[in-house]
This record gives C-alpha cells, structure tokens and sequence, in this order.
C-alpha cells in the first residue's frame, strides 16, 4: 500500500455500511473468492500427486520423460521445450497486465493491443502444450514388458520410464522380442544402414547384437500413475489457459464494441486479467512438480 | 492521489498509478521472473547431470536443489500475486482474508506427503515383492552388455 492509500483510508468508517470494507466492488472480490477455491482445486490434484510420487521408490528422471523439441529430432533436450512454454506464459501475464493498466487510462488502443498480445501469448502456450501430449503419447519406447520388449507411448495406463534394464535380463528381453518390433527399434535408432525390410528377413540374433552393443535405453515399465497425474494436471491447467483465451477474445470485442468506453470504467479488464495471472501462477506450481523436482 | 470512484459507490478511493513508475515496476518484476525461471532451470538441469554421472548423487544433495526450487517457486508466486495481481495494493485486511486460507496448505502439504511417505516405509518393511520389485538397483545385478547374445545358431 503507497502512502496516499495509507493516509486516505484513515479516519473511514469501513464497517458502517455503504462502502466495502475491502474497498472492492462486488465483481472483483467475487473473482479473488474464485480463485481462492480455484487454488485449493490445483493444491489437492497437485497434492495427491505428490503423496502418490512420496509412496513410490522410483519415480521417472522429468528430464528423461520431457527431452524432445519440436524439429530437433532424437536430440536430448532436457527442460529446454518447457523453459519456452514457461516464458512464453510469464510474458503473456505482463502483456496482460500492460492490458490492465492501459484500461485504467482509459485509453481504448492500448487495451486492445496488449489484449491481442495476450491472446497470441496464450494460443501458442495451447500448441505448445498440445505438440507435448501428442508427442508423449504417440511417441514409442523400447519397453520391457513381461519379459519382452514393446514399443510403447505414455498413456494413463502405461508409463515407459522405469528402471534401465541391462545385463542378462536385456538379452532375455530381446530373445524373446519379435523380429518386428527389433527391426523397428534397429531402423528408428539408425542404429544399422539397412532399410527397414532388409532388417525384417535378416537374422534375429544380428539384430539382437544391433541393439545389445548399442547406447540405447531400454526400460522397465515405470509408475502407472504418472500418466494419469500428468495428463489430469496440466490437461486441466490447459482447460483454464483455454478458457482464459476466451474470457479474453470476449474482453477484446466488449472492447472493441465500445461496451467500456460507455461504462466509463475498463475493471472487467481488471477480473479477466486476475483470471489470467492465476493460470501463470498455477503453471508456476505444475513447471515445478512436474518438470524440475 | 485520491479519485471519487466511477465503478461503483461500493469504492470509496482508488489509486492510479503513474505510467512511468508502473513500467518500471512491470518491468523489474518481468526481470526478477524471468532470473528466478533461469537459475529454477538450471537447477534442474544440475539435479539431471547429477543422475546422469556415472555414481549415483548423494540423496540429500539432490533433496536440497529440490528444496531450493520449491522455495524460488514460492519466490515466484509472490511476484506473481503481489504485483501482477495486485494483492499488495489492496487494503490489508483484504490481505490477510486472503492469504489466511491458504495456510491450510501448510497443513495439507506436510499431512499428505507424509501420509504417502509412511505408505511406502511400512511397503518396504512389510511387503518384500514391493521392496525387490520397485526399489531402484534391486533387480539388475550384472551391469555388462552381452557381446554374445544366447540365440544365436
């Protein structure tokens, strides 16, 4: 609070009736109440994530799970996707709050502007996000499943991330791989020059020799519940994005339909812009639990 | 700095902000955001380099840049809050009806962790095919890739 507030707020009556005591009007503190809730919402899922990860002895490396770029390939990138979706939704907060301040000066350009910002900022979170799920659950990964390999994807009811699997219990696996799926995983690795049909008629034990004195990873089968937490939580954190891209479309045309101009105030700038700083800071809270920790 | 209120009789001041002052203030947070986001990142990437070495990290090492990530998150969500939002500009009371709920995250967080943590130790006393099947390091024993493959002719 600034000193002018301080000093002006002296000597008020704030519980005489007539006036907020919180000097907010209705609308506003309705949204902080909301969000409040709202915040409880995302603590609980975040919560029982964390409980469910707490009971587990192994959980997935985050910077093995989420390692891929767009156009980059097998490239390991760990965090490096989801440190541009992160600033890409700080930048979108500050473009909003420039939104905010522009609709206090009245000034009907400036809101319009920054609100389109805002709206870019937060559909290119959206293809962000969507590029990720589709890469998580239809990308496929050389898995130990009851004693053979499958290619598998990230789904609610598989995880491809457990432990790396070596030794003795890898050559079990892939003697008992079909040569299907140990040409695929030889032709997706590049891991031979042989096209993908010269390696289906050639020997099972080359190609087992491919992948045995090869780097690959190939892994158990990780905790079930990763993919159901991780696409429950950022799938309903994508929900708020979406729904706040638009809450803003609707302030862009109320805007651009001189609706504020004739209220002769821009506070639902002010409600829509809360709603759209509570998305960044609930993204704060799902960048670290699922990516960093 | 005081104003009549044209939203609403409800608001009996509102304060404006100075452009000039606001830029700075936006912009100064945006920095202090995007610095936090950066050294939060490099942790990470710090904790994976660690795995990735060829002994495995010293437990507490990695629990203390976890911690130090989710202290800077909450360093973060300040920010956030305070200046974006604009809680800190509002009346204290407001403040405080505010962020008193929140505490019981405090609660919540310690109860709950702590409730899946006692389900995991009371796994691995109790239950050996929990302890041998999911404790990292229990089933492969032999590290050597097989040059030898069985299966061949």
């Amino acid at each position: 609070m600034d000193q002018s507030t301080a000093l002006s707020s002296k000597g008020i009556n704030w519980w005489g009736g007539g006036k907020s005591p919180f000097n907010l009007e209705y609308g506003k503190l309705m949204m902080w109440f909301f969000l409040v809730s709202d915040a409880f919402t995302f603590g609980g899922f975040l919560i029982s994530y964390g409980t469910v990860r707490f009971s587990q002895n192994y959980w997935p490396d985050p910077s093995v799970v989420f390692n891929a770029f767009p156009f980059a390939g097998h490239a390991n990138l760990p965090l490096a996707f989801v440190s541009v979706m992160t600033f890409v939704l700080i930048l979108s907060s500050v473009t909003m709050v420039l939104a905010v301040h522009a609709g206090h000066n009245r000034n009907q350009k400036e809101v319009e502007k920054w609100l389109i910002w805002t709206i870019i900022g937060g559909l290119f979170f959206l293809g962000c996000q969507a590029w990720e799920w589709n890469h998580l659950y239809f990308g496929e990964h050389p898995t130990v499943v009851s004693g053979h390999i499958e290619l598998i994807g990230q789904a609610t009811n598989i995880n491809p991330w457990g432990e790396l699997v070596q030794g003795k219990a890898l050559t079990d696996a892939l003697n008992n791989t079909s040569i299907n799926t140990l040409a695929s995983v030889v032709s997706e690795n590049h891991l031979s020059d042989m096209s993908h049909a010269q390696l289906l008629a050639s020997q099972k034990s080359e190609l087992v020799n491919m992948i045995a004195n090869s780097n690959i990873h190939i892994r158990e089968t990780g905790p079930v519940a990763f993919g159901g937490f991780f696409f429950g939580i950022t799938g309903f954190h994508g929900f708020h994005v979406f729904s706040g891209i638009i809450i803003n479309i609707i302030m862009l045309l109320m805007t651009r339909a001189n609706v504020f101009e004739r209220r002769g105030h821009y506070l639902m700038i002010e409600k829509a812009g809360l709603y759209w700083h509570f998305v960044d800071l609930v993204w704060v809270f799902v960048f670290m639990a699922f990516y960093l920790v | 700095m005081e104003q009549a209120s044209v939203i609403s009789p409800e608001i009996t001041f509102e304060h404006h902000q100075e452009t000039s002052s606001f830029k700075k203030r936006v912009i100064k947070t945006t920095i202090i955001l995007s610095i936090i986001t950066l050294i939060e990142l490099a942790l990470g990437f710090t904790i994976y380099l660690l795995h990735k070495g060829a002994t495995p990290p010293s437990y507490s090492l990695v629990l203390f840049l976890k911690g130090v990530i989710c202290i800077l998150t909450m360093l973060k969500a300040y920010y956030i809050v305070s200046v974006f939002m604009h809680l800190g500009d509002e009346l204290k009371r407001f403040i405080v009806a505010i962020i008193l709920p929140m505490l019981l995250f405090v609660w919540f967080i310690i109860a709950f962790l702590w409730d899946g943590s006692s389900y995991r130790n009371l796994n691995n006393t109790y239950n050996k095919y929990f302890y041998e099947t999911t404790m990292p390091g229990k089933q492969t024993i032999e590290k050597a890739v097989p040059l030898e493959p069985a299966g061949k002719q």
